[in-house]
């Protein structure tokens, strides 16, 4: 594996009293883009403040290139910063965005110029340069926001919230084009965002923050099949939950009070017979029946059934008062009762510890 | 019926309009016709440049140099309170502001009381160095009036300079700061560019104050110098040149209009919070050495500066102090209340005499209704002036009296209403609607941005949920600006607790005001004259900062929004 | 809401207040009396007069001096009242010439000492007078073993620089009175070239009264550093009235060399066209009647013009009179003033 170039460990941070980062250890690799994902309020900006030198750890160590940095004030880090709101100054034009950061550290004019022409063609913005800012749509902001903090070749490049004000198609258009710009960048990067789709997209890996604590860290694929705990499960997507106890048998089995349900083993856990616990699944594809099957079957009743242009949402009621949702793919009458059936490989078991 | 509502809503906004041109364009429209009579000789004058080039020259010299002042003690301390958190800070801001809203006659005896010949400062040096004279000779010169002027005028600068500053988005200067700007660069090239707006409306603002001095030149800067202002006064009670002090009058109404219509160019121009709202992100408790040094220093400069003065006034009126006599009896010098006890006991029984208290009882009754007229037509002017269009000229036009003589608005008032038989028999009206005239430009520029910030579809949202623009006025504007609101009413109460000028020429003699009644104590000799009037001048003080600490206490207060 | 309303009945009802004061002097006849700020008298001589007249006196107080004259003359096509009070001999001409005053020969003129009556027309009548004098710091000098001086010219010798405290005329009545003094011991030739030589010994100007003797005077309320000030020769017993602990004598008295101090009279006059001419008349007897007279000093620190009025035991015990005071032909006053307070100016604030 190789080396960190960034390395936190055990930041700890307190916001008025209540403990917001209990000890953070994270990495971040050379050439790396490392997505921070969390629920708004996890303190994933602050760490990002923290690394930039904007806040101060009350406990922890900050190591770039295994130096401690600090004692090194913000402006001499030579860090790249987003903001969320892009914080692009308004009485400036767009070249003049761009142009502060290398103005800052005392850049020749002519490559001060070439520079401007060079991040406006990364974000696609040739002929902008004496726009003002304010006269900009959110998207342009955002390209401006990002040609600003990557004009002065910073050594870290941290992106907070990017895409967060823009509507959901321009997030999704801008989403890939970040992508592909911060590949050919090679510039070690972290981003941070509350939406799991931007973070699968765009990170090379991903790292879970809540509670204070980094929950865990792996690949998209990693986060996205096996969560650690039921939280990240429910943040991941596993949106249908339903309690139950765990049956001494092979292959593994729940039971629950709409049925029997098995599963597949997961290798990382321990299982112990007759526990009580949750079983998740996403709301995948919906298999049904009629009554024929007997594994992984339970009855409900449709209670709704959304269109959602590339398919539908049906919701269904189940014995128990609780509704599950799952991916259709046609209309269904509202009131009919129905039978589904769930593939063991879609399930996940999370023990309740008391 | 529709119709009718719509009649009713337009009569209403005219009410401001008839007010001020039966309270503001009559009177002075009376004394301009009376002054035009021998205008003509007047303007063919050999001396006529001299005498109208010397006072503008100095007026404009005087404020210019108190408002770069101003900036220069503004700067810091709008940026100590919009920067950090430290202990006391309530009474920091409070003592800054309290100056702007204190009578002339209070800050000229208080300044006497500390810097004059015979105040604490002198005595202090006399005593310690054992001196025959006092050292410190600062009454009447430019000196005073520019130290006069920019304890006034500080928190005008601090107010509205701060206000846009806690509203700048601390981001811009974090993202400048990644960017690598150090402080200097930060503060030269984001933070100045970004206060522009307001620093030059406070400028003007500012400008605009010292350009219409009047109290503070009369009282402190003595014989020497003369405003233009002051030129009015003494071309109207004293040569008896009416035509001449027209002519002056009119130089200063155009040049405090063309200020007041480039102060409103700003489209950002910040408008006058109370107190400054001064919660926010960027505060923090001073952590390095330099910050908690700078801070104290500051603070230090503060107390001295702004609150020091009020001090010695206070102690003036506590202690006495008498030059070497044959007293009868024994002589009691230091600490006495002696000054206040008198004032409860009408000693004369002259007919005019007024026991003090019952010209601070006055004063309050007068300040109640002007807060009343001015805050009613000041809710009518400024909601009219957010529902017309092209509202520059009119809000230029409004802050008009702002800048007009309050000698020649006297003058006016009397010449024009006291022939009415309706003011004949009430003539107490006229003071609180003199006053409501000097209020009213302040009061309309607190609501104005209040009104101009409720968003356009709330409006529409109500109007659609059938109310009528009056239900809309009533039910949604009022109850969204109930705090600028306040704060514009306790403005008008505090101005007109203080109105000397116009006042002067318009109390009843049964009913004088404080103010006026400090007046009357002073011009006569005697100890305890002077100490009844420096009680007094504590009282209304006092007063005044009462209402300041009321109009915080209301103001930050939670509003639902 | 409940509780604005309540705030706001509040408001209304002390407003309610404010203007119903006014409405308990409806009475069948009425007598306005213009005057400026200054007027002042006891209580009783007014109650007595309107009782005997059946008549309710009102006064109208409009600013100082000057303003309160420049308002009757600018309303004197419809006048404010029926009675003017308050023009002194320094604006007695303006008055006149702006025929302001309707003419009226009192009996009660017979008590009064020619001197005084300086219209012989009878339009404005004397009513009291008044010396401004330089007051000086007893204490001071005694402790120091100084002769005050005299006169004007002593105030030229070096041992009185920097003691003296004078009033800048443009703005103070009695900055006006003491260079008038000036001009009538030394002429409109002389009276700059003794200014130029106050000048040159370091005398004092201040803009008004209140700071000159408030704040530059030493026997005043505290330890100013001029001993002299230009004020009035009724000072002195007001500083034992007014004593904030009783005194056994002044602490100040004045210099009544000849042409030391300037006497100004005030004047009294119907206002032209009045509907009241007879009670205007009756209250102007009243006014130079004994009882008014005697009531004046202790209101207005001024002295009766009344021959046969009696001064209060502190004025008789405190005040020295002048014997022979400065005056100037009030015509003369008129014309020049302004050049003289202007020449003054560029003498003496250069």
């Amino acid at each position: 594996m190789k080396k960190a170039i960034l390395s936190l460990q055990h930041i700890t941070k307190d916001y008025e009293g209540t403990p917001l980062l209990c000890g953070i250890d994270l990495d971040v690799h050379a050439d790396e883009t490392l997505c921070l994902l969390g629920p708004s309020g996890s303190g994933k900006s602050t760490l990002l403040r923290i690394i930039a030198g904007l806040e101060q750890a009350d406990d922890g160590t900050i190591l770039w290139a295994g130096k401690d940095i600090q004692g090194i004030s913000v402006e001499k880090r030579n860090f790249g910063l987003m903001f969320q709101d892009y914080a692009l100054f308004p009485h400036m034009n767009v070249a003049e965005n761009i142009a502060f950061g290398p103005r800052m550290k005392g850049w020749q004019r002519d490559s001060i110029q070439a520079r401007i022409d060079e991040t406006l063609k990364i974000v696609h913005l040739e002929d902008f340069a004496e726009r003002r800012v304010v006269d900009l749509s959110g998207g342009e902001k955002q390209r401006v926001a990002l040609a600003r903090a990557i004009a002065p070749n910073p050594d870290l490049l941290m992106l907070d919230e990017p895409l967060g004000a823009l509507d959901k198609a321009l997030r999704d258009e801008l989403g890939q084009e970040l992508r592909a710009i911060l590949k050919e960048l090679h510039i070690p990067t972290i981003y941070v965002t509350h939406d799991q789709e931007e973070a699968f997209t765009i990170g090379d890996s991903v790292a879970v923050l809540n509670f204070g604590e980094i929950l865990q860290r792996g690949t998209p694929e990693e986060i996205y099949n096996h969560p650690d705990s039921l939280w990240l499960a429910g943040f991941i997507g596993f949106t249908n939950q339903i309690q139950g106890r765990l049956e001494d048998a092979q292959p593994l089995a729940v039971s629950t009070a709409i049925g029997r349900f098995q599963l597949f083993a997961n290798p990382d856990q321990m299982k112990t017979a007759g526990e009580e616990g949750v079983l998740v699944f996403k709301p995948v594809q919906v298999r049904i029946h009629q009554g024929s099957e007997e594994i992984n079957s339970f009855k409900a009743t449709i209670k709704d059934s959304q269109f959602r242009g590339d398919g539908y949402r049906l919701v269904v009621k189940l014995a128990n008062g609780n509704f599950f949702y799952f991916r259709d793919e046609q209309k269904r009458e509202s009131g009919a009762p129905i039978h589904i059936a769930i593939s063991p490989q879609d399930l996940l078991w999370y023990p309740t510890h008391e | 019926m529709k119709n009718s509502r719509r009649q009713v809503f337009y009569i209403v906004g005219l009410v401001p309009i008839l007010f001020l041109l039966a309270f503001y364009v009559l009177p002075l429209g009376v004394v301009f016709e009376k002054a035009v009579q021998g205008v003509q000789q007047t303007l063919q004058r050999a001396d006529l440049l001299s005498k109208i080039g010397k006072p503008l020259g100095f007026t404009i010299y005087q404020a210019i140099l108190s408002t770069l002042l101003t900036v220069l003690v503004g700067f810091p301390i709008a940026y100590v309170f919009t920067h950090f958190d430290f202990k006391g800070k309530k009474f920091f801001n409070m003592a800054v502001t309290l100056p702007f809203i204190l009578p002339t006659v209070v800050v000229a005896a208080a300044f006497n009381s500390l810097l004059g010949s015979h105040g604490w400062l002198n005595l202090l040096l006399m005593n310690i160095f054992n001196l025959q004279n006092p050292p410190i000779q600062w009454m009447n010169t430019l000196g005073i009036i520019l130290l006069a002027h920019v304890f006034y005028n500080t928190s005008v600068f601090v107010r509205m300079v701060g206000a846009a500053w806690a509203q700048l988005e601390v981001q811009q200067e974090q993202a400048a700061r990644i960017l690598g700007a150090n402080a200097w660069q930060r503060f030269r090239r984001i933070t100045l560019p970004l206060l522009k707006p307001s620093i030059i409306s406070a400028l003007l603002m500012v400008f605009l104050f010292d350009f219409t001095s009047f109290g503070v030149i009369l009282l402190l800067g003595g014989p020497a110098f003369s405003t233009l202002e002051v030129e009015i006064y003494l071309q109207t009670t004293q040569m008896l040149d009416l035509p001449m002090a027209g002519i002056l009058s009119m130089i200063q109404l155009v040049i405090t209009f063309c200020i007041a219509a480039l102060t409103l160019r700003e489209k950002k121009a910040g408008s006058i919070a109370f107190l400054p709202d001064i919660k926010n992100e960027r505060l923090q408790k001073p952590r390095t050495h330099t910050q908690k040094v700078f801070l104290a220093v500051l603070l230090v400069f503060v107390i001295l500066f702004f609150v020091l003065p009020e001090v010695s006034l206070l102690l003036r009126s506590l202690v006495r102090l008498e030059a070497d006599r044959t007293q009868i009896g024994q002589i009691s010098t230091g600490f006495t209340l002696d000054f206040y006890k008198e004032l409860f006991q009408n000693t004369r029984r002259s007919l005019f005499y007024v026991p003090p208290i019952q010209a601070l009882k006055n004063s309050v009754l007068y300040a109640l209704a002007t807060t009343l007229i001015a805050g009613v037509l000041g809710v009518i002017s400024a909601y009219g002036l957010t529902r017309v269009r092209r509202t520059g000229l009119l809000r230029a036009l409004v802050n008009l009296p702002l800048g007009t003589s309050s000698v020649t608005l006297g003058l006016g008032f009397l010449l024009t209403f006291t022939r009415l038989s309706f003011f004949q028999d009430f003539p107490q009206v006229l003071v609180p609607i003199a006053h409501s005239l000097i209020a009213l430009p302040v009061v309309i520029s607190t609501l104005y941005p209040a009104f101009s910030a409720i968003p356009s579809n709330m409006h529409a949202a109500a109007g659609v949920l059938g109310a009528s623009p009056i239900n809309v006025l009533i039910k949604i504007d009022l109850p969204l600006i109930r705090r600028p609101m306040l704060v514009g009413a306790l403005y008008a109460f505090i101005l007109s607790l203080g109105e000397f000028g116009a006042t002067s020429f318009l109390t009843r003699p049964a009913f004088p005001t404080l103010p006026v009644a400090i007046y009357r104590y002073l011009s006569l000799p005697g100890a305890m004259n002077y100490g009844q009037a420096m009680a007094m001048a504590c009282i209304l003080m006092l007063v005044c900062a009462f209402s300041m600490f009321i109009m915080d206490k209301f103001s930050s207060q939670d509003v639902v929004s | 809401m409940k509780r604005n309303s309540i705030t706001i009945s509040t408001i209304l009802a002390l407003l309610a207040v404010v203007i119903l004061n006014g409405c308990q002097q409806e009475e069948p006849r009425t007598l306005t009396v213009v005057t400026h700020d200054s007027f002042a008298i006891g209580e009783d001589v007014i109650r007595q007069f309107e009782q005997e007249n059946d008549v309710t006196v009102n006064f109208v107080l409009s600013g100082d001096t000057g303003s309160a004259l420049n308002k009757v003359i600018l309303t004197k096509d419809a006048p404010l009242g029926d009675v003017f009070y308050g023009v002194d001999n320094t604006f007695l001409s303006r008055a006149l010439d702006e025929d302001i005053f309707e003419s009226y020969q009192s009996p009660m003129l017979a008590d009064i000492s020619e001197e005084f009556i300086l219209d012989e027309e009878y339009r404005a009548l004397p009513v009291d007078y008044g010396d401004v004098c330089i007051n000086y710091d007893k204490a001071y000098f005694n402790a120091r073993d100084i002769a005050v001086p005299q006169n004007l010219d002593d105030l030229l010798d070096p041992t009185y620089a920097g003691m003296l405290v004078v009033e800048n005329p443009a703005v103070s009545s009695p900055g006006l009175a003491f260079l008038l003094a000036t001009i009538a011991q030394y002429g409109e030739e002389g009276y700059l070239d003794y200014w130029q030589q106050l000048y040159e010994n370091d005398v004092v100007v201040v803009n008004d009264w209140e700071t000159a003797y408030y704040s530059n005077f030493s026997a005043s309320s505290g330890l100013g550093p001029q001993p002299m000030v230009v004020s009035y020769a009724t000072s002195p017993a007001a500083e034992v009235i007014f004593a904030s602990e009783p005194l056994q004598e002044s602490p100040t008295a004045s210099i009544i060399g000849t042409n030391a101090c300037f006497r100004q009279v005030e004047f009294v006059g119907i206002l032209e066209g009045t509907p009241n001419r007879d009670l205007a008349q009756k209250f102007i007897d009243y006014m130079l009647s004994v009882p008014f007279q005697q009531d004046i000093p202790m209101n207005m620190f001024v002295l009766p013009v009344n021959v046969n009025a009696q001064l209060p035991a502190e004025f008789e015990a405190y005040i020295q009179i002048p014997d022979a005071p400065a005056t100037l032909p009030f015509e003369q006053i008129a014309a020049s003033r302004e050049a003289w307070i202007q020449a003054w100016q560029e003498t003496v604030l250069q």
